[in-house]
């Protein structure tokens, strides 16, 4: 069933937390060089277990993540790591020219510098940091992003430490690539805005600018990421991790305002149907593994084989939820589904409820006797059942149970994982500000006026003004030096178009729109690095390659076809052609074409063209091929009389 | 008179003594403490936060306070503007039942043990916290040592042992002294001589618990159990901490272990995976912070405890003695707890001064040097005549290897030779750390010269062999 309610009703909150890696050359802590690497040649395993708070209470996200019980495996690589990434060697100290651009950033965004800093300990046991916890510093608080006259106020700005890459997972092991771990990003928190998802992307976009203007930010897919917390009328804070390019950023934020708004109304509808905690929300749970082995359903077959064959099946009886688990008030939204997503955190992989069985092979002698077991008489009462690892199983069943009571109370406080098709799902509960502590291994960092007055000095010139510039300096128009300002490519384009005598707007729209469309072909940018962009440029530029070789050459590279330049070159048949060859071949093809140059004249330019194209394409430009034939035919045809002699139209 | 920290974990009062000067007067008017809630408003800003501690060595014209967010701030004294108390700190009774339901790491509960009790293991507590706790409000690490404590912070020992754990001390390594070795050995006894316990695990600072662990290889004869020195090179607030692991490992190596003797339980690499037990005479920290920082010299470390359980080391019974476990009788235990700490250490370096040995302070103050020579155990020429001198005088002169890995073999060169000739006793491959420990021990325990001379060149409790071993270092 849908309601007809109009998505763009919905008032939708948008709060940004965007992570910038800093270019630095060196990591935040070590001087380890901030490369990314698959170089690994050093590996340690770890466990990571919940430090106990004063108030003999752990965190909830440290808890829920230690209960998965995970053994990490960490990948080093010489040169990216060191003891400090291994967590064998406290931190240096704060690398300065990352709190410099930090610093510089705030004044930037007119945010408040804070007197002296604090390096923090920020618990987090998923393993993405080797030492369980995050190190980060509040550099200042306050201020405004300008959006036309419009002012985005800032909430905080923070220096911390990348986190580790995480490589697999197979719901026991997961591993991680420290390459990553310890490379600065500067965390810029905004109020929250409301607005049309179109406009509230805007604001990542002039942030976004905004940062790389600095020309002190690192480039590139994976440099900048947006967490977003998403909250619509009536509902919890959601927070949205792992937001990497703006188009997805739409897409999250629309899921986001379906989701939320529909849980919002099915605990309405639960409320209406005088639903509440007391009813009995999980107050029987029983095991039903014995009636599930007889089922036909690979999933339940799977699930029972899991643990050497101990795999068991739970089943919690719902008070009042019938019909309320699978309702739809959207497409695709509803309770079940946040349930499975739920268990997965587990390792489990989903749940069964009475809302779709008899189905999947249970079939209803097997839900009798579960409702039997359950003693569900009343017609309104549901139930759900999860199956696989026995210690999963009962962490799940705890899990569900919370979580269905929350369904009452509509959108839960959790963190979330942006898809790569721009839909979200469960990742772990929210962590609470309470899990920061010193880190006592670094002094306190007093800043005084001096220091924030030489760095006033340098404060990038806006955005919008490099833009002009780049479009004015180059001739380009306004879109193009857009483009070439947002994709990783700015210092580049600016190399090749200052040492190279290329067309700049050739550069730019190879740099961009070409890179952009093979990109959207599947095709991986990461495997063409800007050394073999500028190789390409400057093989163009000595005239060894035709411009339109190019874009083949990065295809070659990006299909994985060709390893280096050369390889790619020599796998498209681009051998340089020198001017003597150049003629001898142009020759021989008017040779071979005379009769079609007597009968036609000048107007067999365009035929003659095609024919030299067909040998030439790649290995000399066209332009120049051109001109070479037009030179010769017109010497042949002059020398020739008898042979036609009019203009011809190119 | 030494006296003894011994400090019971009773939280530590928040004041604000941390604060000084300006700042602490500004406080003191005010009538805030640590962990208050105050509102301050600055030229620029206004906050309302807690306030925290400073560090000692910090300066006095910032006050720190935590923000709502969690994050920490130092504010400069001469910006306030205003600034007032709004809410005190309270004091919560602490309670761990619920973070025992909460967490249920390992699955095993008491009822585990319902057909048979449990092997007892005591834990003296020396310093260093193996498990702790953060106080997030302050930043505040405290230790965790009531026996609840322990297994909400480390739930896996419950499957293990039933654990009595004891303050002894609460002293940074570095400042322990010849004197907590004798405290440490008669708390040992007293446990041991109980007949309660299976093993007794000693937690223990890492900078100087390889010269405890000698300590009481000489201190305590015939051990009829284990006695495991444990520590952490990560502090045990972080979830990374080492501390948990080497504490499971050395309650395996405690309950399971065929041998009794002192020994040292550590991470035997970088990964959380494999803990090495350590012949307390052999043993050494190698590394500044790695978790795998102890070594044992010369030899592979007697026992690897993998999961659950133990593996001895065969071949290594070659090469060193261990006493079989003998649970019900201590009859043969022998503690001999004193030691003389009139012994010095001196490291013999190129440009090393020889007059140090023949100087006043020296003869009056010390009954013995231990020197850490060159190579094969060396020194210069010049300070041969000094050390005859010192010898002649009743001083005793050891040496032994700056290499640290390898025995001290005089006879090769003409100096080592000389150095035999005057007197100097070479103490083959005892390392310099274990040997100014039995130093001190062998002077407080022989009647003469002679006899600490002889003693000193026996193999007590395996920090001299007669064996090295070809292995991989």
């Amino acid at each position: 069933m849908i309601l007809a309610i109009n998505p763009e009703c919905i008032n939708v909150k948008v709060g940004f937390e965007i992570h910038q890696q800093l270019a630095t050359e060196n990591k935040l802590f070590c001087s380890c060089k901030c490369e990314e690497t698959e170089n690994y040649k050093i590996f340690f395993k770890r466990n990571l277990r919940p430090t106990q708070s004063e108030l003999g209470m752990y965190d909830a996200a440290a808890l829920f993540e230690s209960n998965k019980m995970h053994t990490i495996k960490y990948h080093a690589a010489a040169g990216s790591c060191c003891l400090v990434e291994a967590d064998e060697e406290p931190p240096h100290e704060v690398n300065r020219e990352a709190l410099e651009t930090a610093l510089i950033v705030s004044l930037t965004l007119h945010s408040k510098v804070v007197d002296e800093i604090h390096v923090m300990r920020k618990i987090v046991i998923d393993g993405s940091n080797t030492s369980g916890f995050q190190r980060t510093m509040l550099i200042a608080n306050g201020g405004y992003l300008d959006i036309n006259g419009k002012k985005i106020g800032v909430q905080t700005i923070c220096l911390e430490e990348d986190a580790a890459k995480l490589i697999s997972d197979n719901g026991t092991i997961r591993e991680y690539g420290l390459d990553r771990l310890g490379v600065p990003l500067v965390e810029i928190a905004l109020e929250p805005v409301s607005g049309k998802p179109q406009e509230i992307m805007q604001v990542a976009r002039t942030l976004g600018r905004l940062l790389r203007a600095s020309k002190r930010v690192a480039r590139g897919l994976g440099s900048i990421r947006q967490d977003v917390n998403i909250s619509v009328d009536n509902g919890n804070v959601v927070e949205v991790k792992g937001v990497q390019q703006l188009d997805q950023l739409i897409k999250v934020i629309e899921y986001e305002m379906l989701r939320q708004h529909g849980l919002i109304l099915i605990a309405q509808k639960l409320k209406k149907n005088n639903i509440n905690a007391e009813v009995g929300i999980g107050d029987r749970i029983e095991d039903v593994t014995n009636i599930l082995s007889k089922s036909t359903s690979k999933v339940v077959k799977k699930s029972l084989a899991d643990d050497d064959n101990k795999g068991v099946f739970k089943a919690i009886r719902v008070k009042g939820f019938s019909g309320m688990i699978g309702f739809e008030p959207y497409p695709d939204i509803r309770i079940g589904k946040q349930l499975s997503e739920l268990v997965r955190f587990y390792g489990l992989g989903g749940v069964f409820h009475s809302d779709e069985l008899p189905n999947y092979g249970i079939g209803s002698e097997q839900v009798d006797a579960i409702k039997k077991k359950l003693q569900v008489v009343d017609d309104t009462d549901a139930f759900v059942i999860v199956g696989g690892q026995r210690d999963r199983v009962e962490f799940a069943v705890d899990a569900l149970v919370k979580r269905l009571k929350m369904a009452l109370n509509g959108v839960p406080a959790e963190t979330r994982a942006a898809t790569f098709d721009g839909k979200t799902t469960f990742s772990r509960p929210r962590s609470g500000s309470g899990r920061m502590y010193p880190e006592t291994d670094i002094q306190p960092i007093p800043i005084n006026n001096a220091l924030l007055d030489s760095l006033s000095d340098r404060i990038p010139r806006p955005w919008d003004e490099i833009i002009d510039t780049l479009a004015k300096k180059h001739r380009m128009n306004k879109k193009l030096a857009e483009q070439v300002f947002d994709s990783p490519y700015l210092s580049l384009f600016e190399e090749i178009a200052n040492s190279t005598k290329i067309q700049p707007t050739f550069i730019a729209s190879k740099l961009t729109e070409d890179l952009v469309s093979l990109q959207r072909q599947g095709l991986d940018t990461a495997l063409l690095n800007e050394n073999m962009i500028l190789d390409a440029f400057e093989r163009l530029n000595a005239g060894i390659v035709a411009k339109e070789s190019i874009v083949l050459i990065f295809e070659k590279i990006m299909k994985k076809e060709s390893k280096t330049i050369d390889e790619a070159v020599a796998a498209l048949g681009i051998m340089p052609v020198n001017e003597q060859e150049l003629q001898r071949i142009i020759d021989k093809i008017l040779e071979e074409n005379m009769s079609i140059v007597k009968s036609k004249g000048i107007a067999s330019f365009g035929t003659l063209m095609g024919r030299c194209m067909s040998v030439l394409r790649g290995k000399v430009d066209g332009e120049k091929i051109n001109s070479v034939l037009k030179q010769k035919l017109e010497q042949l045809l002059a020398s020739n009389t008898g042979l036609k002699t009019q203009e011809y139209q190119d | 008179m030494l006296e003894i920290n011994a400090l019971p974990n009773e939280e530590k009062k928040l004041t604000v003594s941390e604060y000084k000067g300006k700042s602490l007067t500004l406080l003191t008017d005010k009538g805030i403490s640590v962990g208050d809630t105050i509102k301050i408003s600055t030229s620029d800003n206004e906050f309302i936060a807690i306030l925290m501690p400073r560090y000692e060595s910090a300066d006095e014209n910032h006050i720190v306070v935590k923000l709502k967010s969690g994050y920490n701030i130092g504010i400069e004294l001469s910006k306030i503007q205003f600034i007032t108390k709004v809410d005190q700190r309270s004091y919560q009774n602490v309670s761990t039942n619920d973070s025992l339901l909460q967490i249920r790491r390992g699955g095993a509960q008491h009822d585990d043990w319902k057909k048979e009790p449990p092997p007892r293991i005591a834990l003296i507590s020396t310093g260093g916290t193996i498990a702790s706790r953060i106080d997030y409000r302050t930043g505040g690490v405290h230790a965790a040592l009531s026996a609840s404590d322990l297994y909400a912070s480390i739930p896996e020992l419950v499957k293990h042992a039933s654990i009595d754990p004891e303050v002894l001390l609460n002293e940074y390594s570095e400042n322990l002294k010849p004197e907590h070795w004798t405290l440490i050995a008669n708390k040992v006894s007293e446990k041991v001589r109980s007949g309660k316990y299976h093993g007794i695990i000693i937690s223990h600072g890492t900078d100087t618990m390889h010269y405890t662990a000698s300590a009481l290889s000489f201190a305590l004869q015939n051990l009829p159990i284990p006695v495991v020195l444990v520590g952490a090179q990560r502090s045990s607030d972080r979830p990374s901490s080492d501390a948990a692991l080497n504490l499971i490992g050395a309650t395996i190596f405690s309950v399971k272990s065929n041998y009794s003797g002192v020994f040292v339980a550590m991470h035997a690499s970088s990964s959380d995976d494999v803990i090495a037990c350590h012949i307390g005479t052999r043993v050494r920290k190698n590394h500044t912070s790695r978790r795998d920082a102890f070594e044992s010299i010369d030899m592979m470390p007697v026992a690897l405890v993998k999961g659950e359980s133990v593996e001895m080391q065969p071949p290594q019974q070659r090469y060193v003695k261990l006493q079989e476990r003998n649970n019900s009788g201590h009859n043969n235990f022998i503690v001999k707890s004193n030691f003389d700490s009139r012994v010095i250490l001196l490291k013999y370096y190129p440009g090393f001064d020889p007059d140090l040995l023949s100087h006043s302070i020296m003869r009056s103050t010390y009954r013995a040097i231990i020197l850490e020579g060159t190579g094969l155990g060396h020194v210069s020429r010049e300070c041969i005549p000094k050390i005859q001198k010192a010898v002649e005088s009743g001083m005793m002169v050891f040496m032994t290897s700056q290499c640290i890995w390898g025995r001290v073999r005089m006879t090769v060169y003409d100096t080592g030779r000389d150095l035999l000739d005057i007197g100097v006793i070479p103490l083959s491959d005892t390392l310099p750390e274990t040997a100014i420990v039995k130093a001190m021990w062998v002077i407080a325990n022989s009647n003469s010269t002679e006899s600490a001379k002889k003693m000193m060149q026996e193999n007590i409790a395996n920090e001299m062999t007669t064996v090295t071993p070809i292995m991989d270092k």
